[in-house]
């Protein structure tokens, strides 16, 4: 049986693993290939690297790190941030990355997931939607991390984006992102039954609960999250046994 | 010493980092004389069957393959092309094992391509050693091999397929055990000790 996906993300700037601390900005955490490593023994099912870096330099620095993650970790990872290009998605397929995740650059620029479609793939690509329910009930899609709200609504651009050949939706809630209150599982489901290709949730995980809850209700393929295993408040072995005991098909 | 069938189709970076993790020397080539000489030989395989089917004739190396005695491991497409037949571009292939290569269904629920971790069960041949029935690797197609007695491991998505083959001195695996974490190495060291 296809087993849902326990899925860290890791926040890189300048090549170094970071977490947001509230009123202070961001600490680096430590080596990214390590931090990795660890989840991975943990059980983690897939990492997800985001390059945060907004230096020239720092890209760089990024594109070097993902040769080193694919040579030291074996289980399957995706890389994002900074893509705007095929060719950018490209130089990270061949520096080792299983996928690449895109989110503004496809609002802006649509084809851009045809092209990553066409010529790598669509396994190869995974759409990220930021969308905020507004006061009347509508979901707007949101880019530079919820800080832009688009014209896009979230169930029409993510059915748009399955069209032209993404191969996942990871969709992360504004409002609730950051709460440790739980996901809108009613959304998460809609999306399910609106999409034929796999849903990963993102933000809002506080519990063991919250993620059996959008695993199970909200019909999600796999939860993403970073504080909660940053900060050890759930450890993986402890989540995939939680989900496993309340009859979710995980690996463990 | 592995020998990896250098012919032309995807990313091969994944197949060596794991080889690399392993220890394991190897090296790349589409030469059909060194092919023929080589101790073990990895047949990787990203991309679309009657491509991959083309390149292999196109160096020679459809008979060459064929003609192995030593270890021989073909992984996920790689493991389709040394079936007989695939769907896929309506294509002739190696005809090692008899099994034809199918698309998965259309139906409700069924999401495809198959991506994701699923367990294999009914574990046969020598690359299972120490591997536990219902272990979960990693899986990336859309075509899959049907059930017959080549079978070395089902598993299931919508209908039991060929998660891996095996028949003499051939094995395939429809997952990619480069990426399905320490079984996955398990069965690499497996393919490596044969």
């Amino acid at each position: 049986m296809l087993a849902k996906r326990i899925i860290p993300c890791l926040d890189i700037k300048d090549g170094q693993t970071v977490k947001g601390i509230h009123f202070e900005g961001l600490r680096t955490v430590g080596d990214p290939v390590e931090l990795g490593r660890k989840y991975a023994d943990e059980g983690a099912d897939e990492l997800v690297y985001l390059d945060i870096s907004a230096t020239v330099e720092g890209r760089k620095t990024f594109a070097e790190l993902v040769s080193r993650i694919a040579r030291e970790i074996d289980i399957p990872f995706t890389v994002g941030g900074g893509i705007s290009t095929a060719e950018d998605a490209g130089a990270l397929l061949l520096a080792g990355a299983d996928k690449v995740t895109v989110n503004s650059a496809a609002v802006r620029n649509p084809s851009l997931i045809d092209e990553i479609a066409g010529q790598y793939g669509r396994q190869f690509i995974v759409v990220a939607i930021d969308a905020r329910m507004d006061d009347t009930g509508r979901w707007v899609v949101t880019t530079h991390g919820g800080r832009t709200p688009t014209e896009r609504e979230l169930f029409g651009w993510a059915r748009e984006a399955q069209e032209r050949g993404a191969g996942e939706i990871l969709f992360t809630s504004m409002n609730h992102d950051g709460t440790k209150n739980g996901y809108p599982c009613e959304t998460f489901a809609r999306l399910a039954s609106e999409l034929s290709i796999p849903v990963i949730a993102s933000g809002g995980a506080g519990t063991a609960d919250h993620i059996a809850e959008v695993l199970t209700a909200g019909r999600a393929d796999a939860a993403l999250a970073a504080s909660i295993f940053h900060y050890g408040e759930i450890p993986i072995p402890m989540l995939k046994r939680a989900l496993h005991e309340r009859g979710i098909a995980v690996r463990i | 010493m592995v020998t990896i069938i250098d012919y032309g189709t995807g990313n091969l970076r994944s197949v060596t980092n794991a080889l690399e993790r392993l220890g394991a020397e190897y090296t790349l080539t589409a030469d059909p004389d060194a092919i023929r000489r080589a101790e073990r030989v990895l047949l990787p395989g990203v991309g679309e069957a009657a491509t991959a089917m083309a390149q292999l004739r196109d160096k020679g190396l459809s008979d060459t393959l064929k003609n192995l005695t030593c270890p021989v491991l073909g992984i996920c497409l790689g493991m389709q092309l040394l079936c007989a037949h695939s769907e896929e571009g309506d294509t002739a292939c190696l005809g090692i094992f008899p099994n034809r290569v199918r698309r998965f269904p259309e139906q409700a629920g069924l999401k495809v391509p198959h991506v994701g971790w699923n367990s294999i069960h009914n574990l046969k041949s020598p690359l299972y050693k120490d591997i536990k029935e219902g272990e979960y690797v990693y899986y990336v197609h859309s075509y899959a091999a049907e059930v017959n007695e080549c079978t070395a491991a089902v598993t299931d998505y919508g209908e039991p397929f060929s998660g891996s083959l095996y028949k003499d001195n051939f094995f395939g695996c429809q997952f990619h055990p480069e990426k399905s974490g320490a079984a996955g190495s398990r069965i690499l060291a497996n393919f490596l000790s044969i």
